[in-house]
């Protein structure tokens, strides 16, 4: 039975080992990141900025740069400009995120254009577009690891504020966040975490870790640093479940040819998502009639 | 080039009607998210060895409706999410498992001028229809909602299904437009084009028939840049939608402060 | 046997997300009425209001327009929220605003009749806000945006007018300028309006009744009639002191448990 769930090789296999630990290096910074993405209703800009991180990695691979520095300084530099279009409200996020997105996408798609002229490898679009956890190298994993680091304690730094900012802007002003502050400098660290999934994991892993463990978390959790941990452990369980059936899967057609990860761990994230409301709806179908409470005239005052 | 002319035509017009609405409702995310089901679509026809738009038109449907439903349980922006990654993952799966040619991906993702053959113009063309006719009935409804839910719900309007409706109205013309503009950069010429002319007049028809010119302009000098560098309109529908959302900024900036300057 | 009223609430029962926020909920509306639906922050006006609307399901009770079960999109009623928020370039003018009060639900794209135009100016000149018939929504200040709400609710030509909170954002000069303006409706227009606030002052001139909501529960009547320590110590379920001082009516938490020190806590309310 065992075997034939865990192929054998599957942990002596260098690959896979990287595979598991950036894997769950990323979900974990997702988690973290996405609550207070998924709070702040900007998972469309927590999405874009994926894409934007893409378009600088595809710069960066063109002219022979760092992809790790291209993936993150495109985020940064996309980030600045959402920002610089304006972000004060919701509709005009949208809007901002819309703009961004469409040129940094413009963008890649000549990037990419030209790198398939430069060099006649087959396959390196899709490998910068999806990417796939099983082509990062060891050498990549410290750099990820320091800056998943520095992202979580940024995080930390900030959680207060952002938190309170998430909840009620008018409060947090008034006990004297600066709100645009914060702000960017939440979306800087949304860059950074979604440049370095986008490159460990390729940028549909990097959105689906970041907005669905945290939606699930949300659903059945209350306080912020349960969400937080459960967020993470969602998120890394479905990254290995993925992982694992992927790697199975190159045996399940016999012909070499397996499924990419990403599919299936997004079909874990997904199959998370309904449980989890499932869940969540039984709860509150048991929530039993409670009667008000507003028993003071609002202490006193003019009616 | 010509059949790149008459479907690139009727693309723009469309998406810069569609597009105006994008932009009111705040719709941008979805916008961009049902393409890639169109993608994932096309992909799968592409293994099975059907008719693209066939896949096109199911799968950005498909797209449409689980966001619509899934918004129902949760935040829109989290369904689309999640709604997003389901078609790109698909997309990546079908992909892998079909022995697909690079370039036929990437004209799908970031678009072909010569993308729709003579015998497709027919169907583009019903499809452009019907999605005309579904905005010409939907137009104060949707206007409606799209400004003021609340009062539209007080009013008897059924914001949901007008929500849902918009929702294909999006899908049927994504699907058109991504065999020529791309699944990635479909969205962008419903974004640009729309909010520089809403910048740039206060009234409803202005602003709608402004959207559709903008968008028409674009589309017309990506087709024809495209044509004459050979580098993916994509590219070019991506960056001039910037470009003309900014350029609308920048002008009315400098009016406002012309005025402010007569004024005193 | 009455007369039927406009509107008539009997015995309605409503709960949010499983828990009872309003119990007997009785009261009734007669045609070109001013009631005051007065209530702290919190008390369920909002709540009732959309029921009102038929935007929130009762657990219990009825709602009756012209003696008919209430259905939503009544075009007896027209509703005025507290507030809009319009995003900043939005390319709609007050005039096309105003307007789709009228065909807003209508499918299709019939164009406006020029009697429609004329209906909105008039609407407009009404609420004195014809100087800004050409911008847009979004650039309007709070007092202005609250008399396009207004005007857009009456266009429609309904007998109830329901307004969610329209003074709470507004200074008091503004605020007046608003309560004249609904006065004048129901004087002219001969439109019941039925008008939530936090504070009754500003409208004692004007209401001729008030249903107030405090605890989940309801009293109304006139103003004389409510506005009595007797019945309002039953709604609140503790002895509550009104007090009139200069023509002004306050309700203050007195006499047991925490009464006194609720008083010292807000010495300003004393020295006024």
């Amino acid at each position: 039975m065992v075997r034939w769930i865990l192929e054998p090789g599957l942990f002596s296999n260098g690959t896979v080992r990287t595979a598991l630990l950036l894997g769950a290096l990323v979900s974990v910074v997702s988690g973290v990141v996405g609550i207070f993405t998924v709070l702040r209703g900007q998972s469309f800009a927590g999405h874009a900025l994926t894409d934007v991180a893409t378009a600088g990695g595809s710069g960066a691979a063109l002219a022979s740069l760092s992809p790790l520095l291209g993936f993150i300084g495109g985020g940064v530099i996309g980030a600045g400009a959402m920002d610089a279009i304006g972000v004060q409200r919701v509709k005009d996020r949208d809007v901002a995120t819309g703009v961004v997105l469409g040129a940094a996408t413009g963008l890649s798609a000549l990037f990419l254009y030209l790198i398939t002229l430069q060099t006649s490898t087959t396959g390196s679009t899709q490998s910068i577009l999806f990417g796939s956890i099983f082509t990062v190298g060891p050498s990549t994993l410290p750099d990820v690891a320091l800056l998943s680091v520095v992202v979580l304690v940024g995080v930390m730094v900030i959680r207060r504020p952002l938190l309170m900012g998430s909840i009620s802007p008018e409060l947090a002003a008034a006990r004297g966040v600066r709100l645009r502050m914060v702000g960017i400098a939440f979306m800087v660290m949304l860059a950074a975490a979604v440049g370095l999934s986008a490159i460990a994991i390729g940028s549909i892993l990097s959105t689906a870790l970041l907005i669905g463990p945290p939606a699930s978390a949300l659903k059945v959790v209350s306080r912020l640093s349960h969400a937080v941990v459960l967020a993470s452990v969602l998120g890394v369980m479905a990254t290995w479940l993925g992982i694992v059936f992927a790697y199975d899967s190159y045996y399940w057609f016999g012909s070499g040819r397996g499924l990419p990860v990403s599919f299936f761990v997004v079909a874990d994230v997904l199959v998370e998502f309904v449980a989890v409301n499932l869940v969540a709806r039984r709860r509150r179908l048991r929530v039993v009639e409670e009667p008000a409470t507003t028993a003071m005239p609002e202490q006193v005052g003019w009616i | 080039m010509t059949n790149a002319w008459i479907s690139g035509t009727i693309i723009a017009l469309l998406a810069g009607a569609v597009g105006f609405f994008v932009v009111l409702r705040g719709s941008a995310f979805a916008a961009h998210a049902i393409p890639n089901g169109a993608f994932a679509g096309a992909a799968g026809a592409n293994l099975v060895g059907i008719n693209p738009l066939f896949g096109l038109v199911v799968f950005a449907l498909g797209a449409a409706f689980g966001i619509s439903s899934m918004s129902r349980r949760t935040r829109s922006d989290v369904a689309t999410a999640l709604a997003l990654v389901m078609m790109l993952a698909l997309g990546a799966a079908f992909l892998a498992t079909s022995s697909a040619y690079e370039p036929a991906v990437n004209a799908l993702l970031f678009g072909e001028i010569l993308g729709v053959s003579s015998s497709e113009i027919l169907p583009v063309v019903v499809l452009a229809v019907v999605c005309a006719l579904g905005l010409t009935l939907l137009y104060r409804p949707l206007l409606f909602s799209s400004i003021a839910s609340e009062l539209a719900v007080a009013k008897g309007v059924n914001v949901r299904l007008i929500d849902t409706l918009f929702l294909v109205v999006v899908a049927l013309s994504s699907a058109l437009a991504v065999p020529v503009v791309g699944a990635l950069l479909t969205f962008s010429l419903m974004i640009g084009p729309p909010a520089a002319a809403r910048i740039v007049t206060s009234s409803a028809h202005r602003a709608l028939a402004l959207s559709v010119v903008f968008s028409l302009l674009t589309l017309w000098a990506a087709v024809a840049s495209s044509y004459w560098t050979d580098l993916p309109i994509g590219f070019f529908v991506g960056t001039m939608s910037a470009a003309i959302y900014l350029a609308a900024r920048a002008w009315m900036r400098l009016d406002s402060r012309r005025s402010r300057r007569a004024l005193a | 046997m009455v007369g039927i009223d406009l509107l008539e609430v009997v015995d309605v029962d409503v709960a949010l997300s499983g828990r009872m926020v309003l119990r007997d909920v009785n009261f009734r509306i007669d045609h070109g009425e001013f009631t005051g639906l007065i209530g702290s922050n919190g008390a369920g006006k909002t709540t009732l209001l959309r029921v009102l609307l038929g935007l929130q399901d009762v657990v219990r009770g009825r709602v009756l327009v012209h003696g008919e079960p209430m259905t939503r999109s009544n075009s007896s009623v027209g509703y005025v929220p507290q507030k809009v928020l319009f995003e900043s370039d939005v390319p709609v003018r007050v005039r096309d605003f105003v307007a789709l009060g009228i065909d807003g639900n209508r499918y299709g794209l019939a164009r406006r009749s020029r009697h429609t135009y004329e209906l909105v100016d008039e609407m407009l000149e009404s609420v004195e806000a014809a100087a800004f018939a050409n911008r847009r929504i979004s650039s309007l200040s709070g007092g202005e945006q609250q008399r396009v709400l207004i005007a857009h609710a009456l266009v429609s030509k309904p007998e109830l007018l329901l307004l969610d909170e329209p003074l709470a954002n507004l200074d008091p000069g503004s605020a007046q300028e608003i309560i004249q303006l609904l006065h004048s409706v129901v004087t002219n227009q001969h439109v019941a309006i039925l008008l939530s606030a936090h504070e009754m002052n500003p409208l004692l001139p004007v209401m001729d009744r008030v249903v107030y909501v405090a605890n989940g529960r309801v009293a109304s009547g006139t103003t004389e009639e409510v506005v009595q320590p007797e019945v309002l110590s039953a709604l609140y379920g503790h002895h509550v002191d009104v007090l009139r001082v200069h023509g002004r009516v306050l309700v203050v938490a007195g006499g047991d448990e925490r009464g006194d020190s609720l008083v010292a806590d807000h010495p300003a309310v004393v020295l006024e």
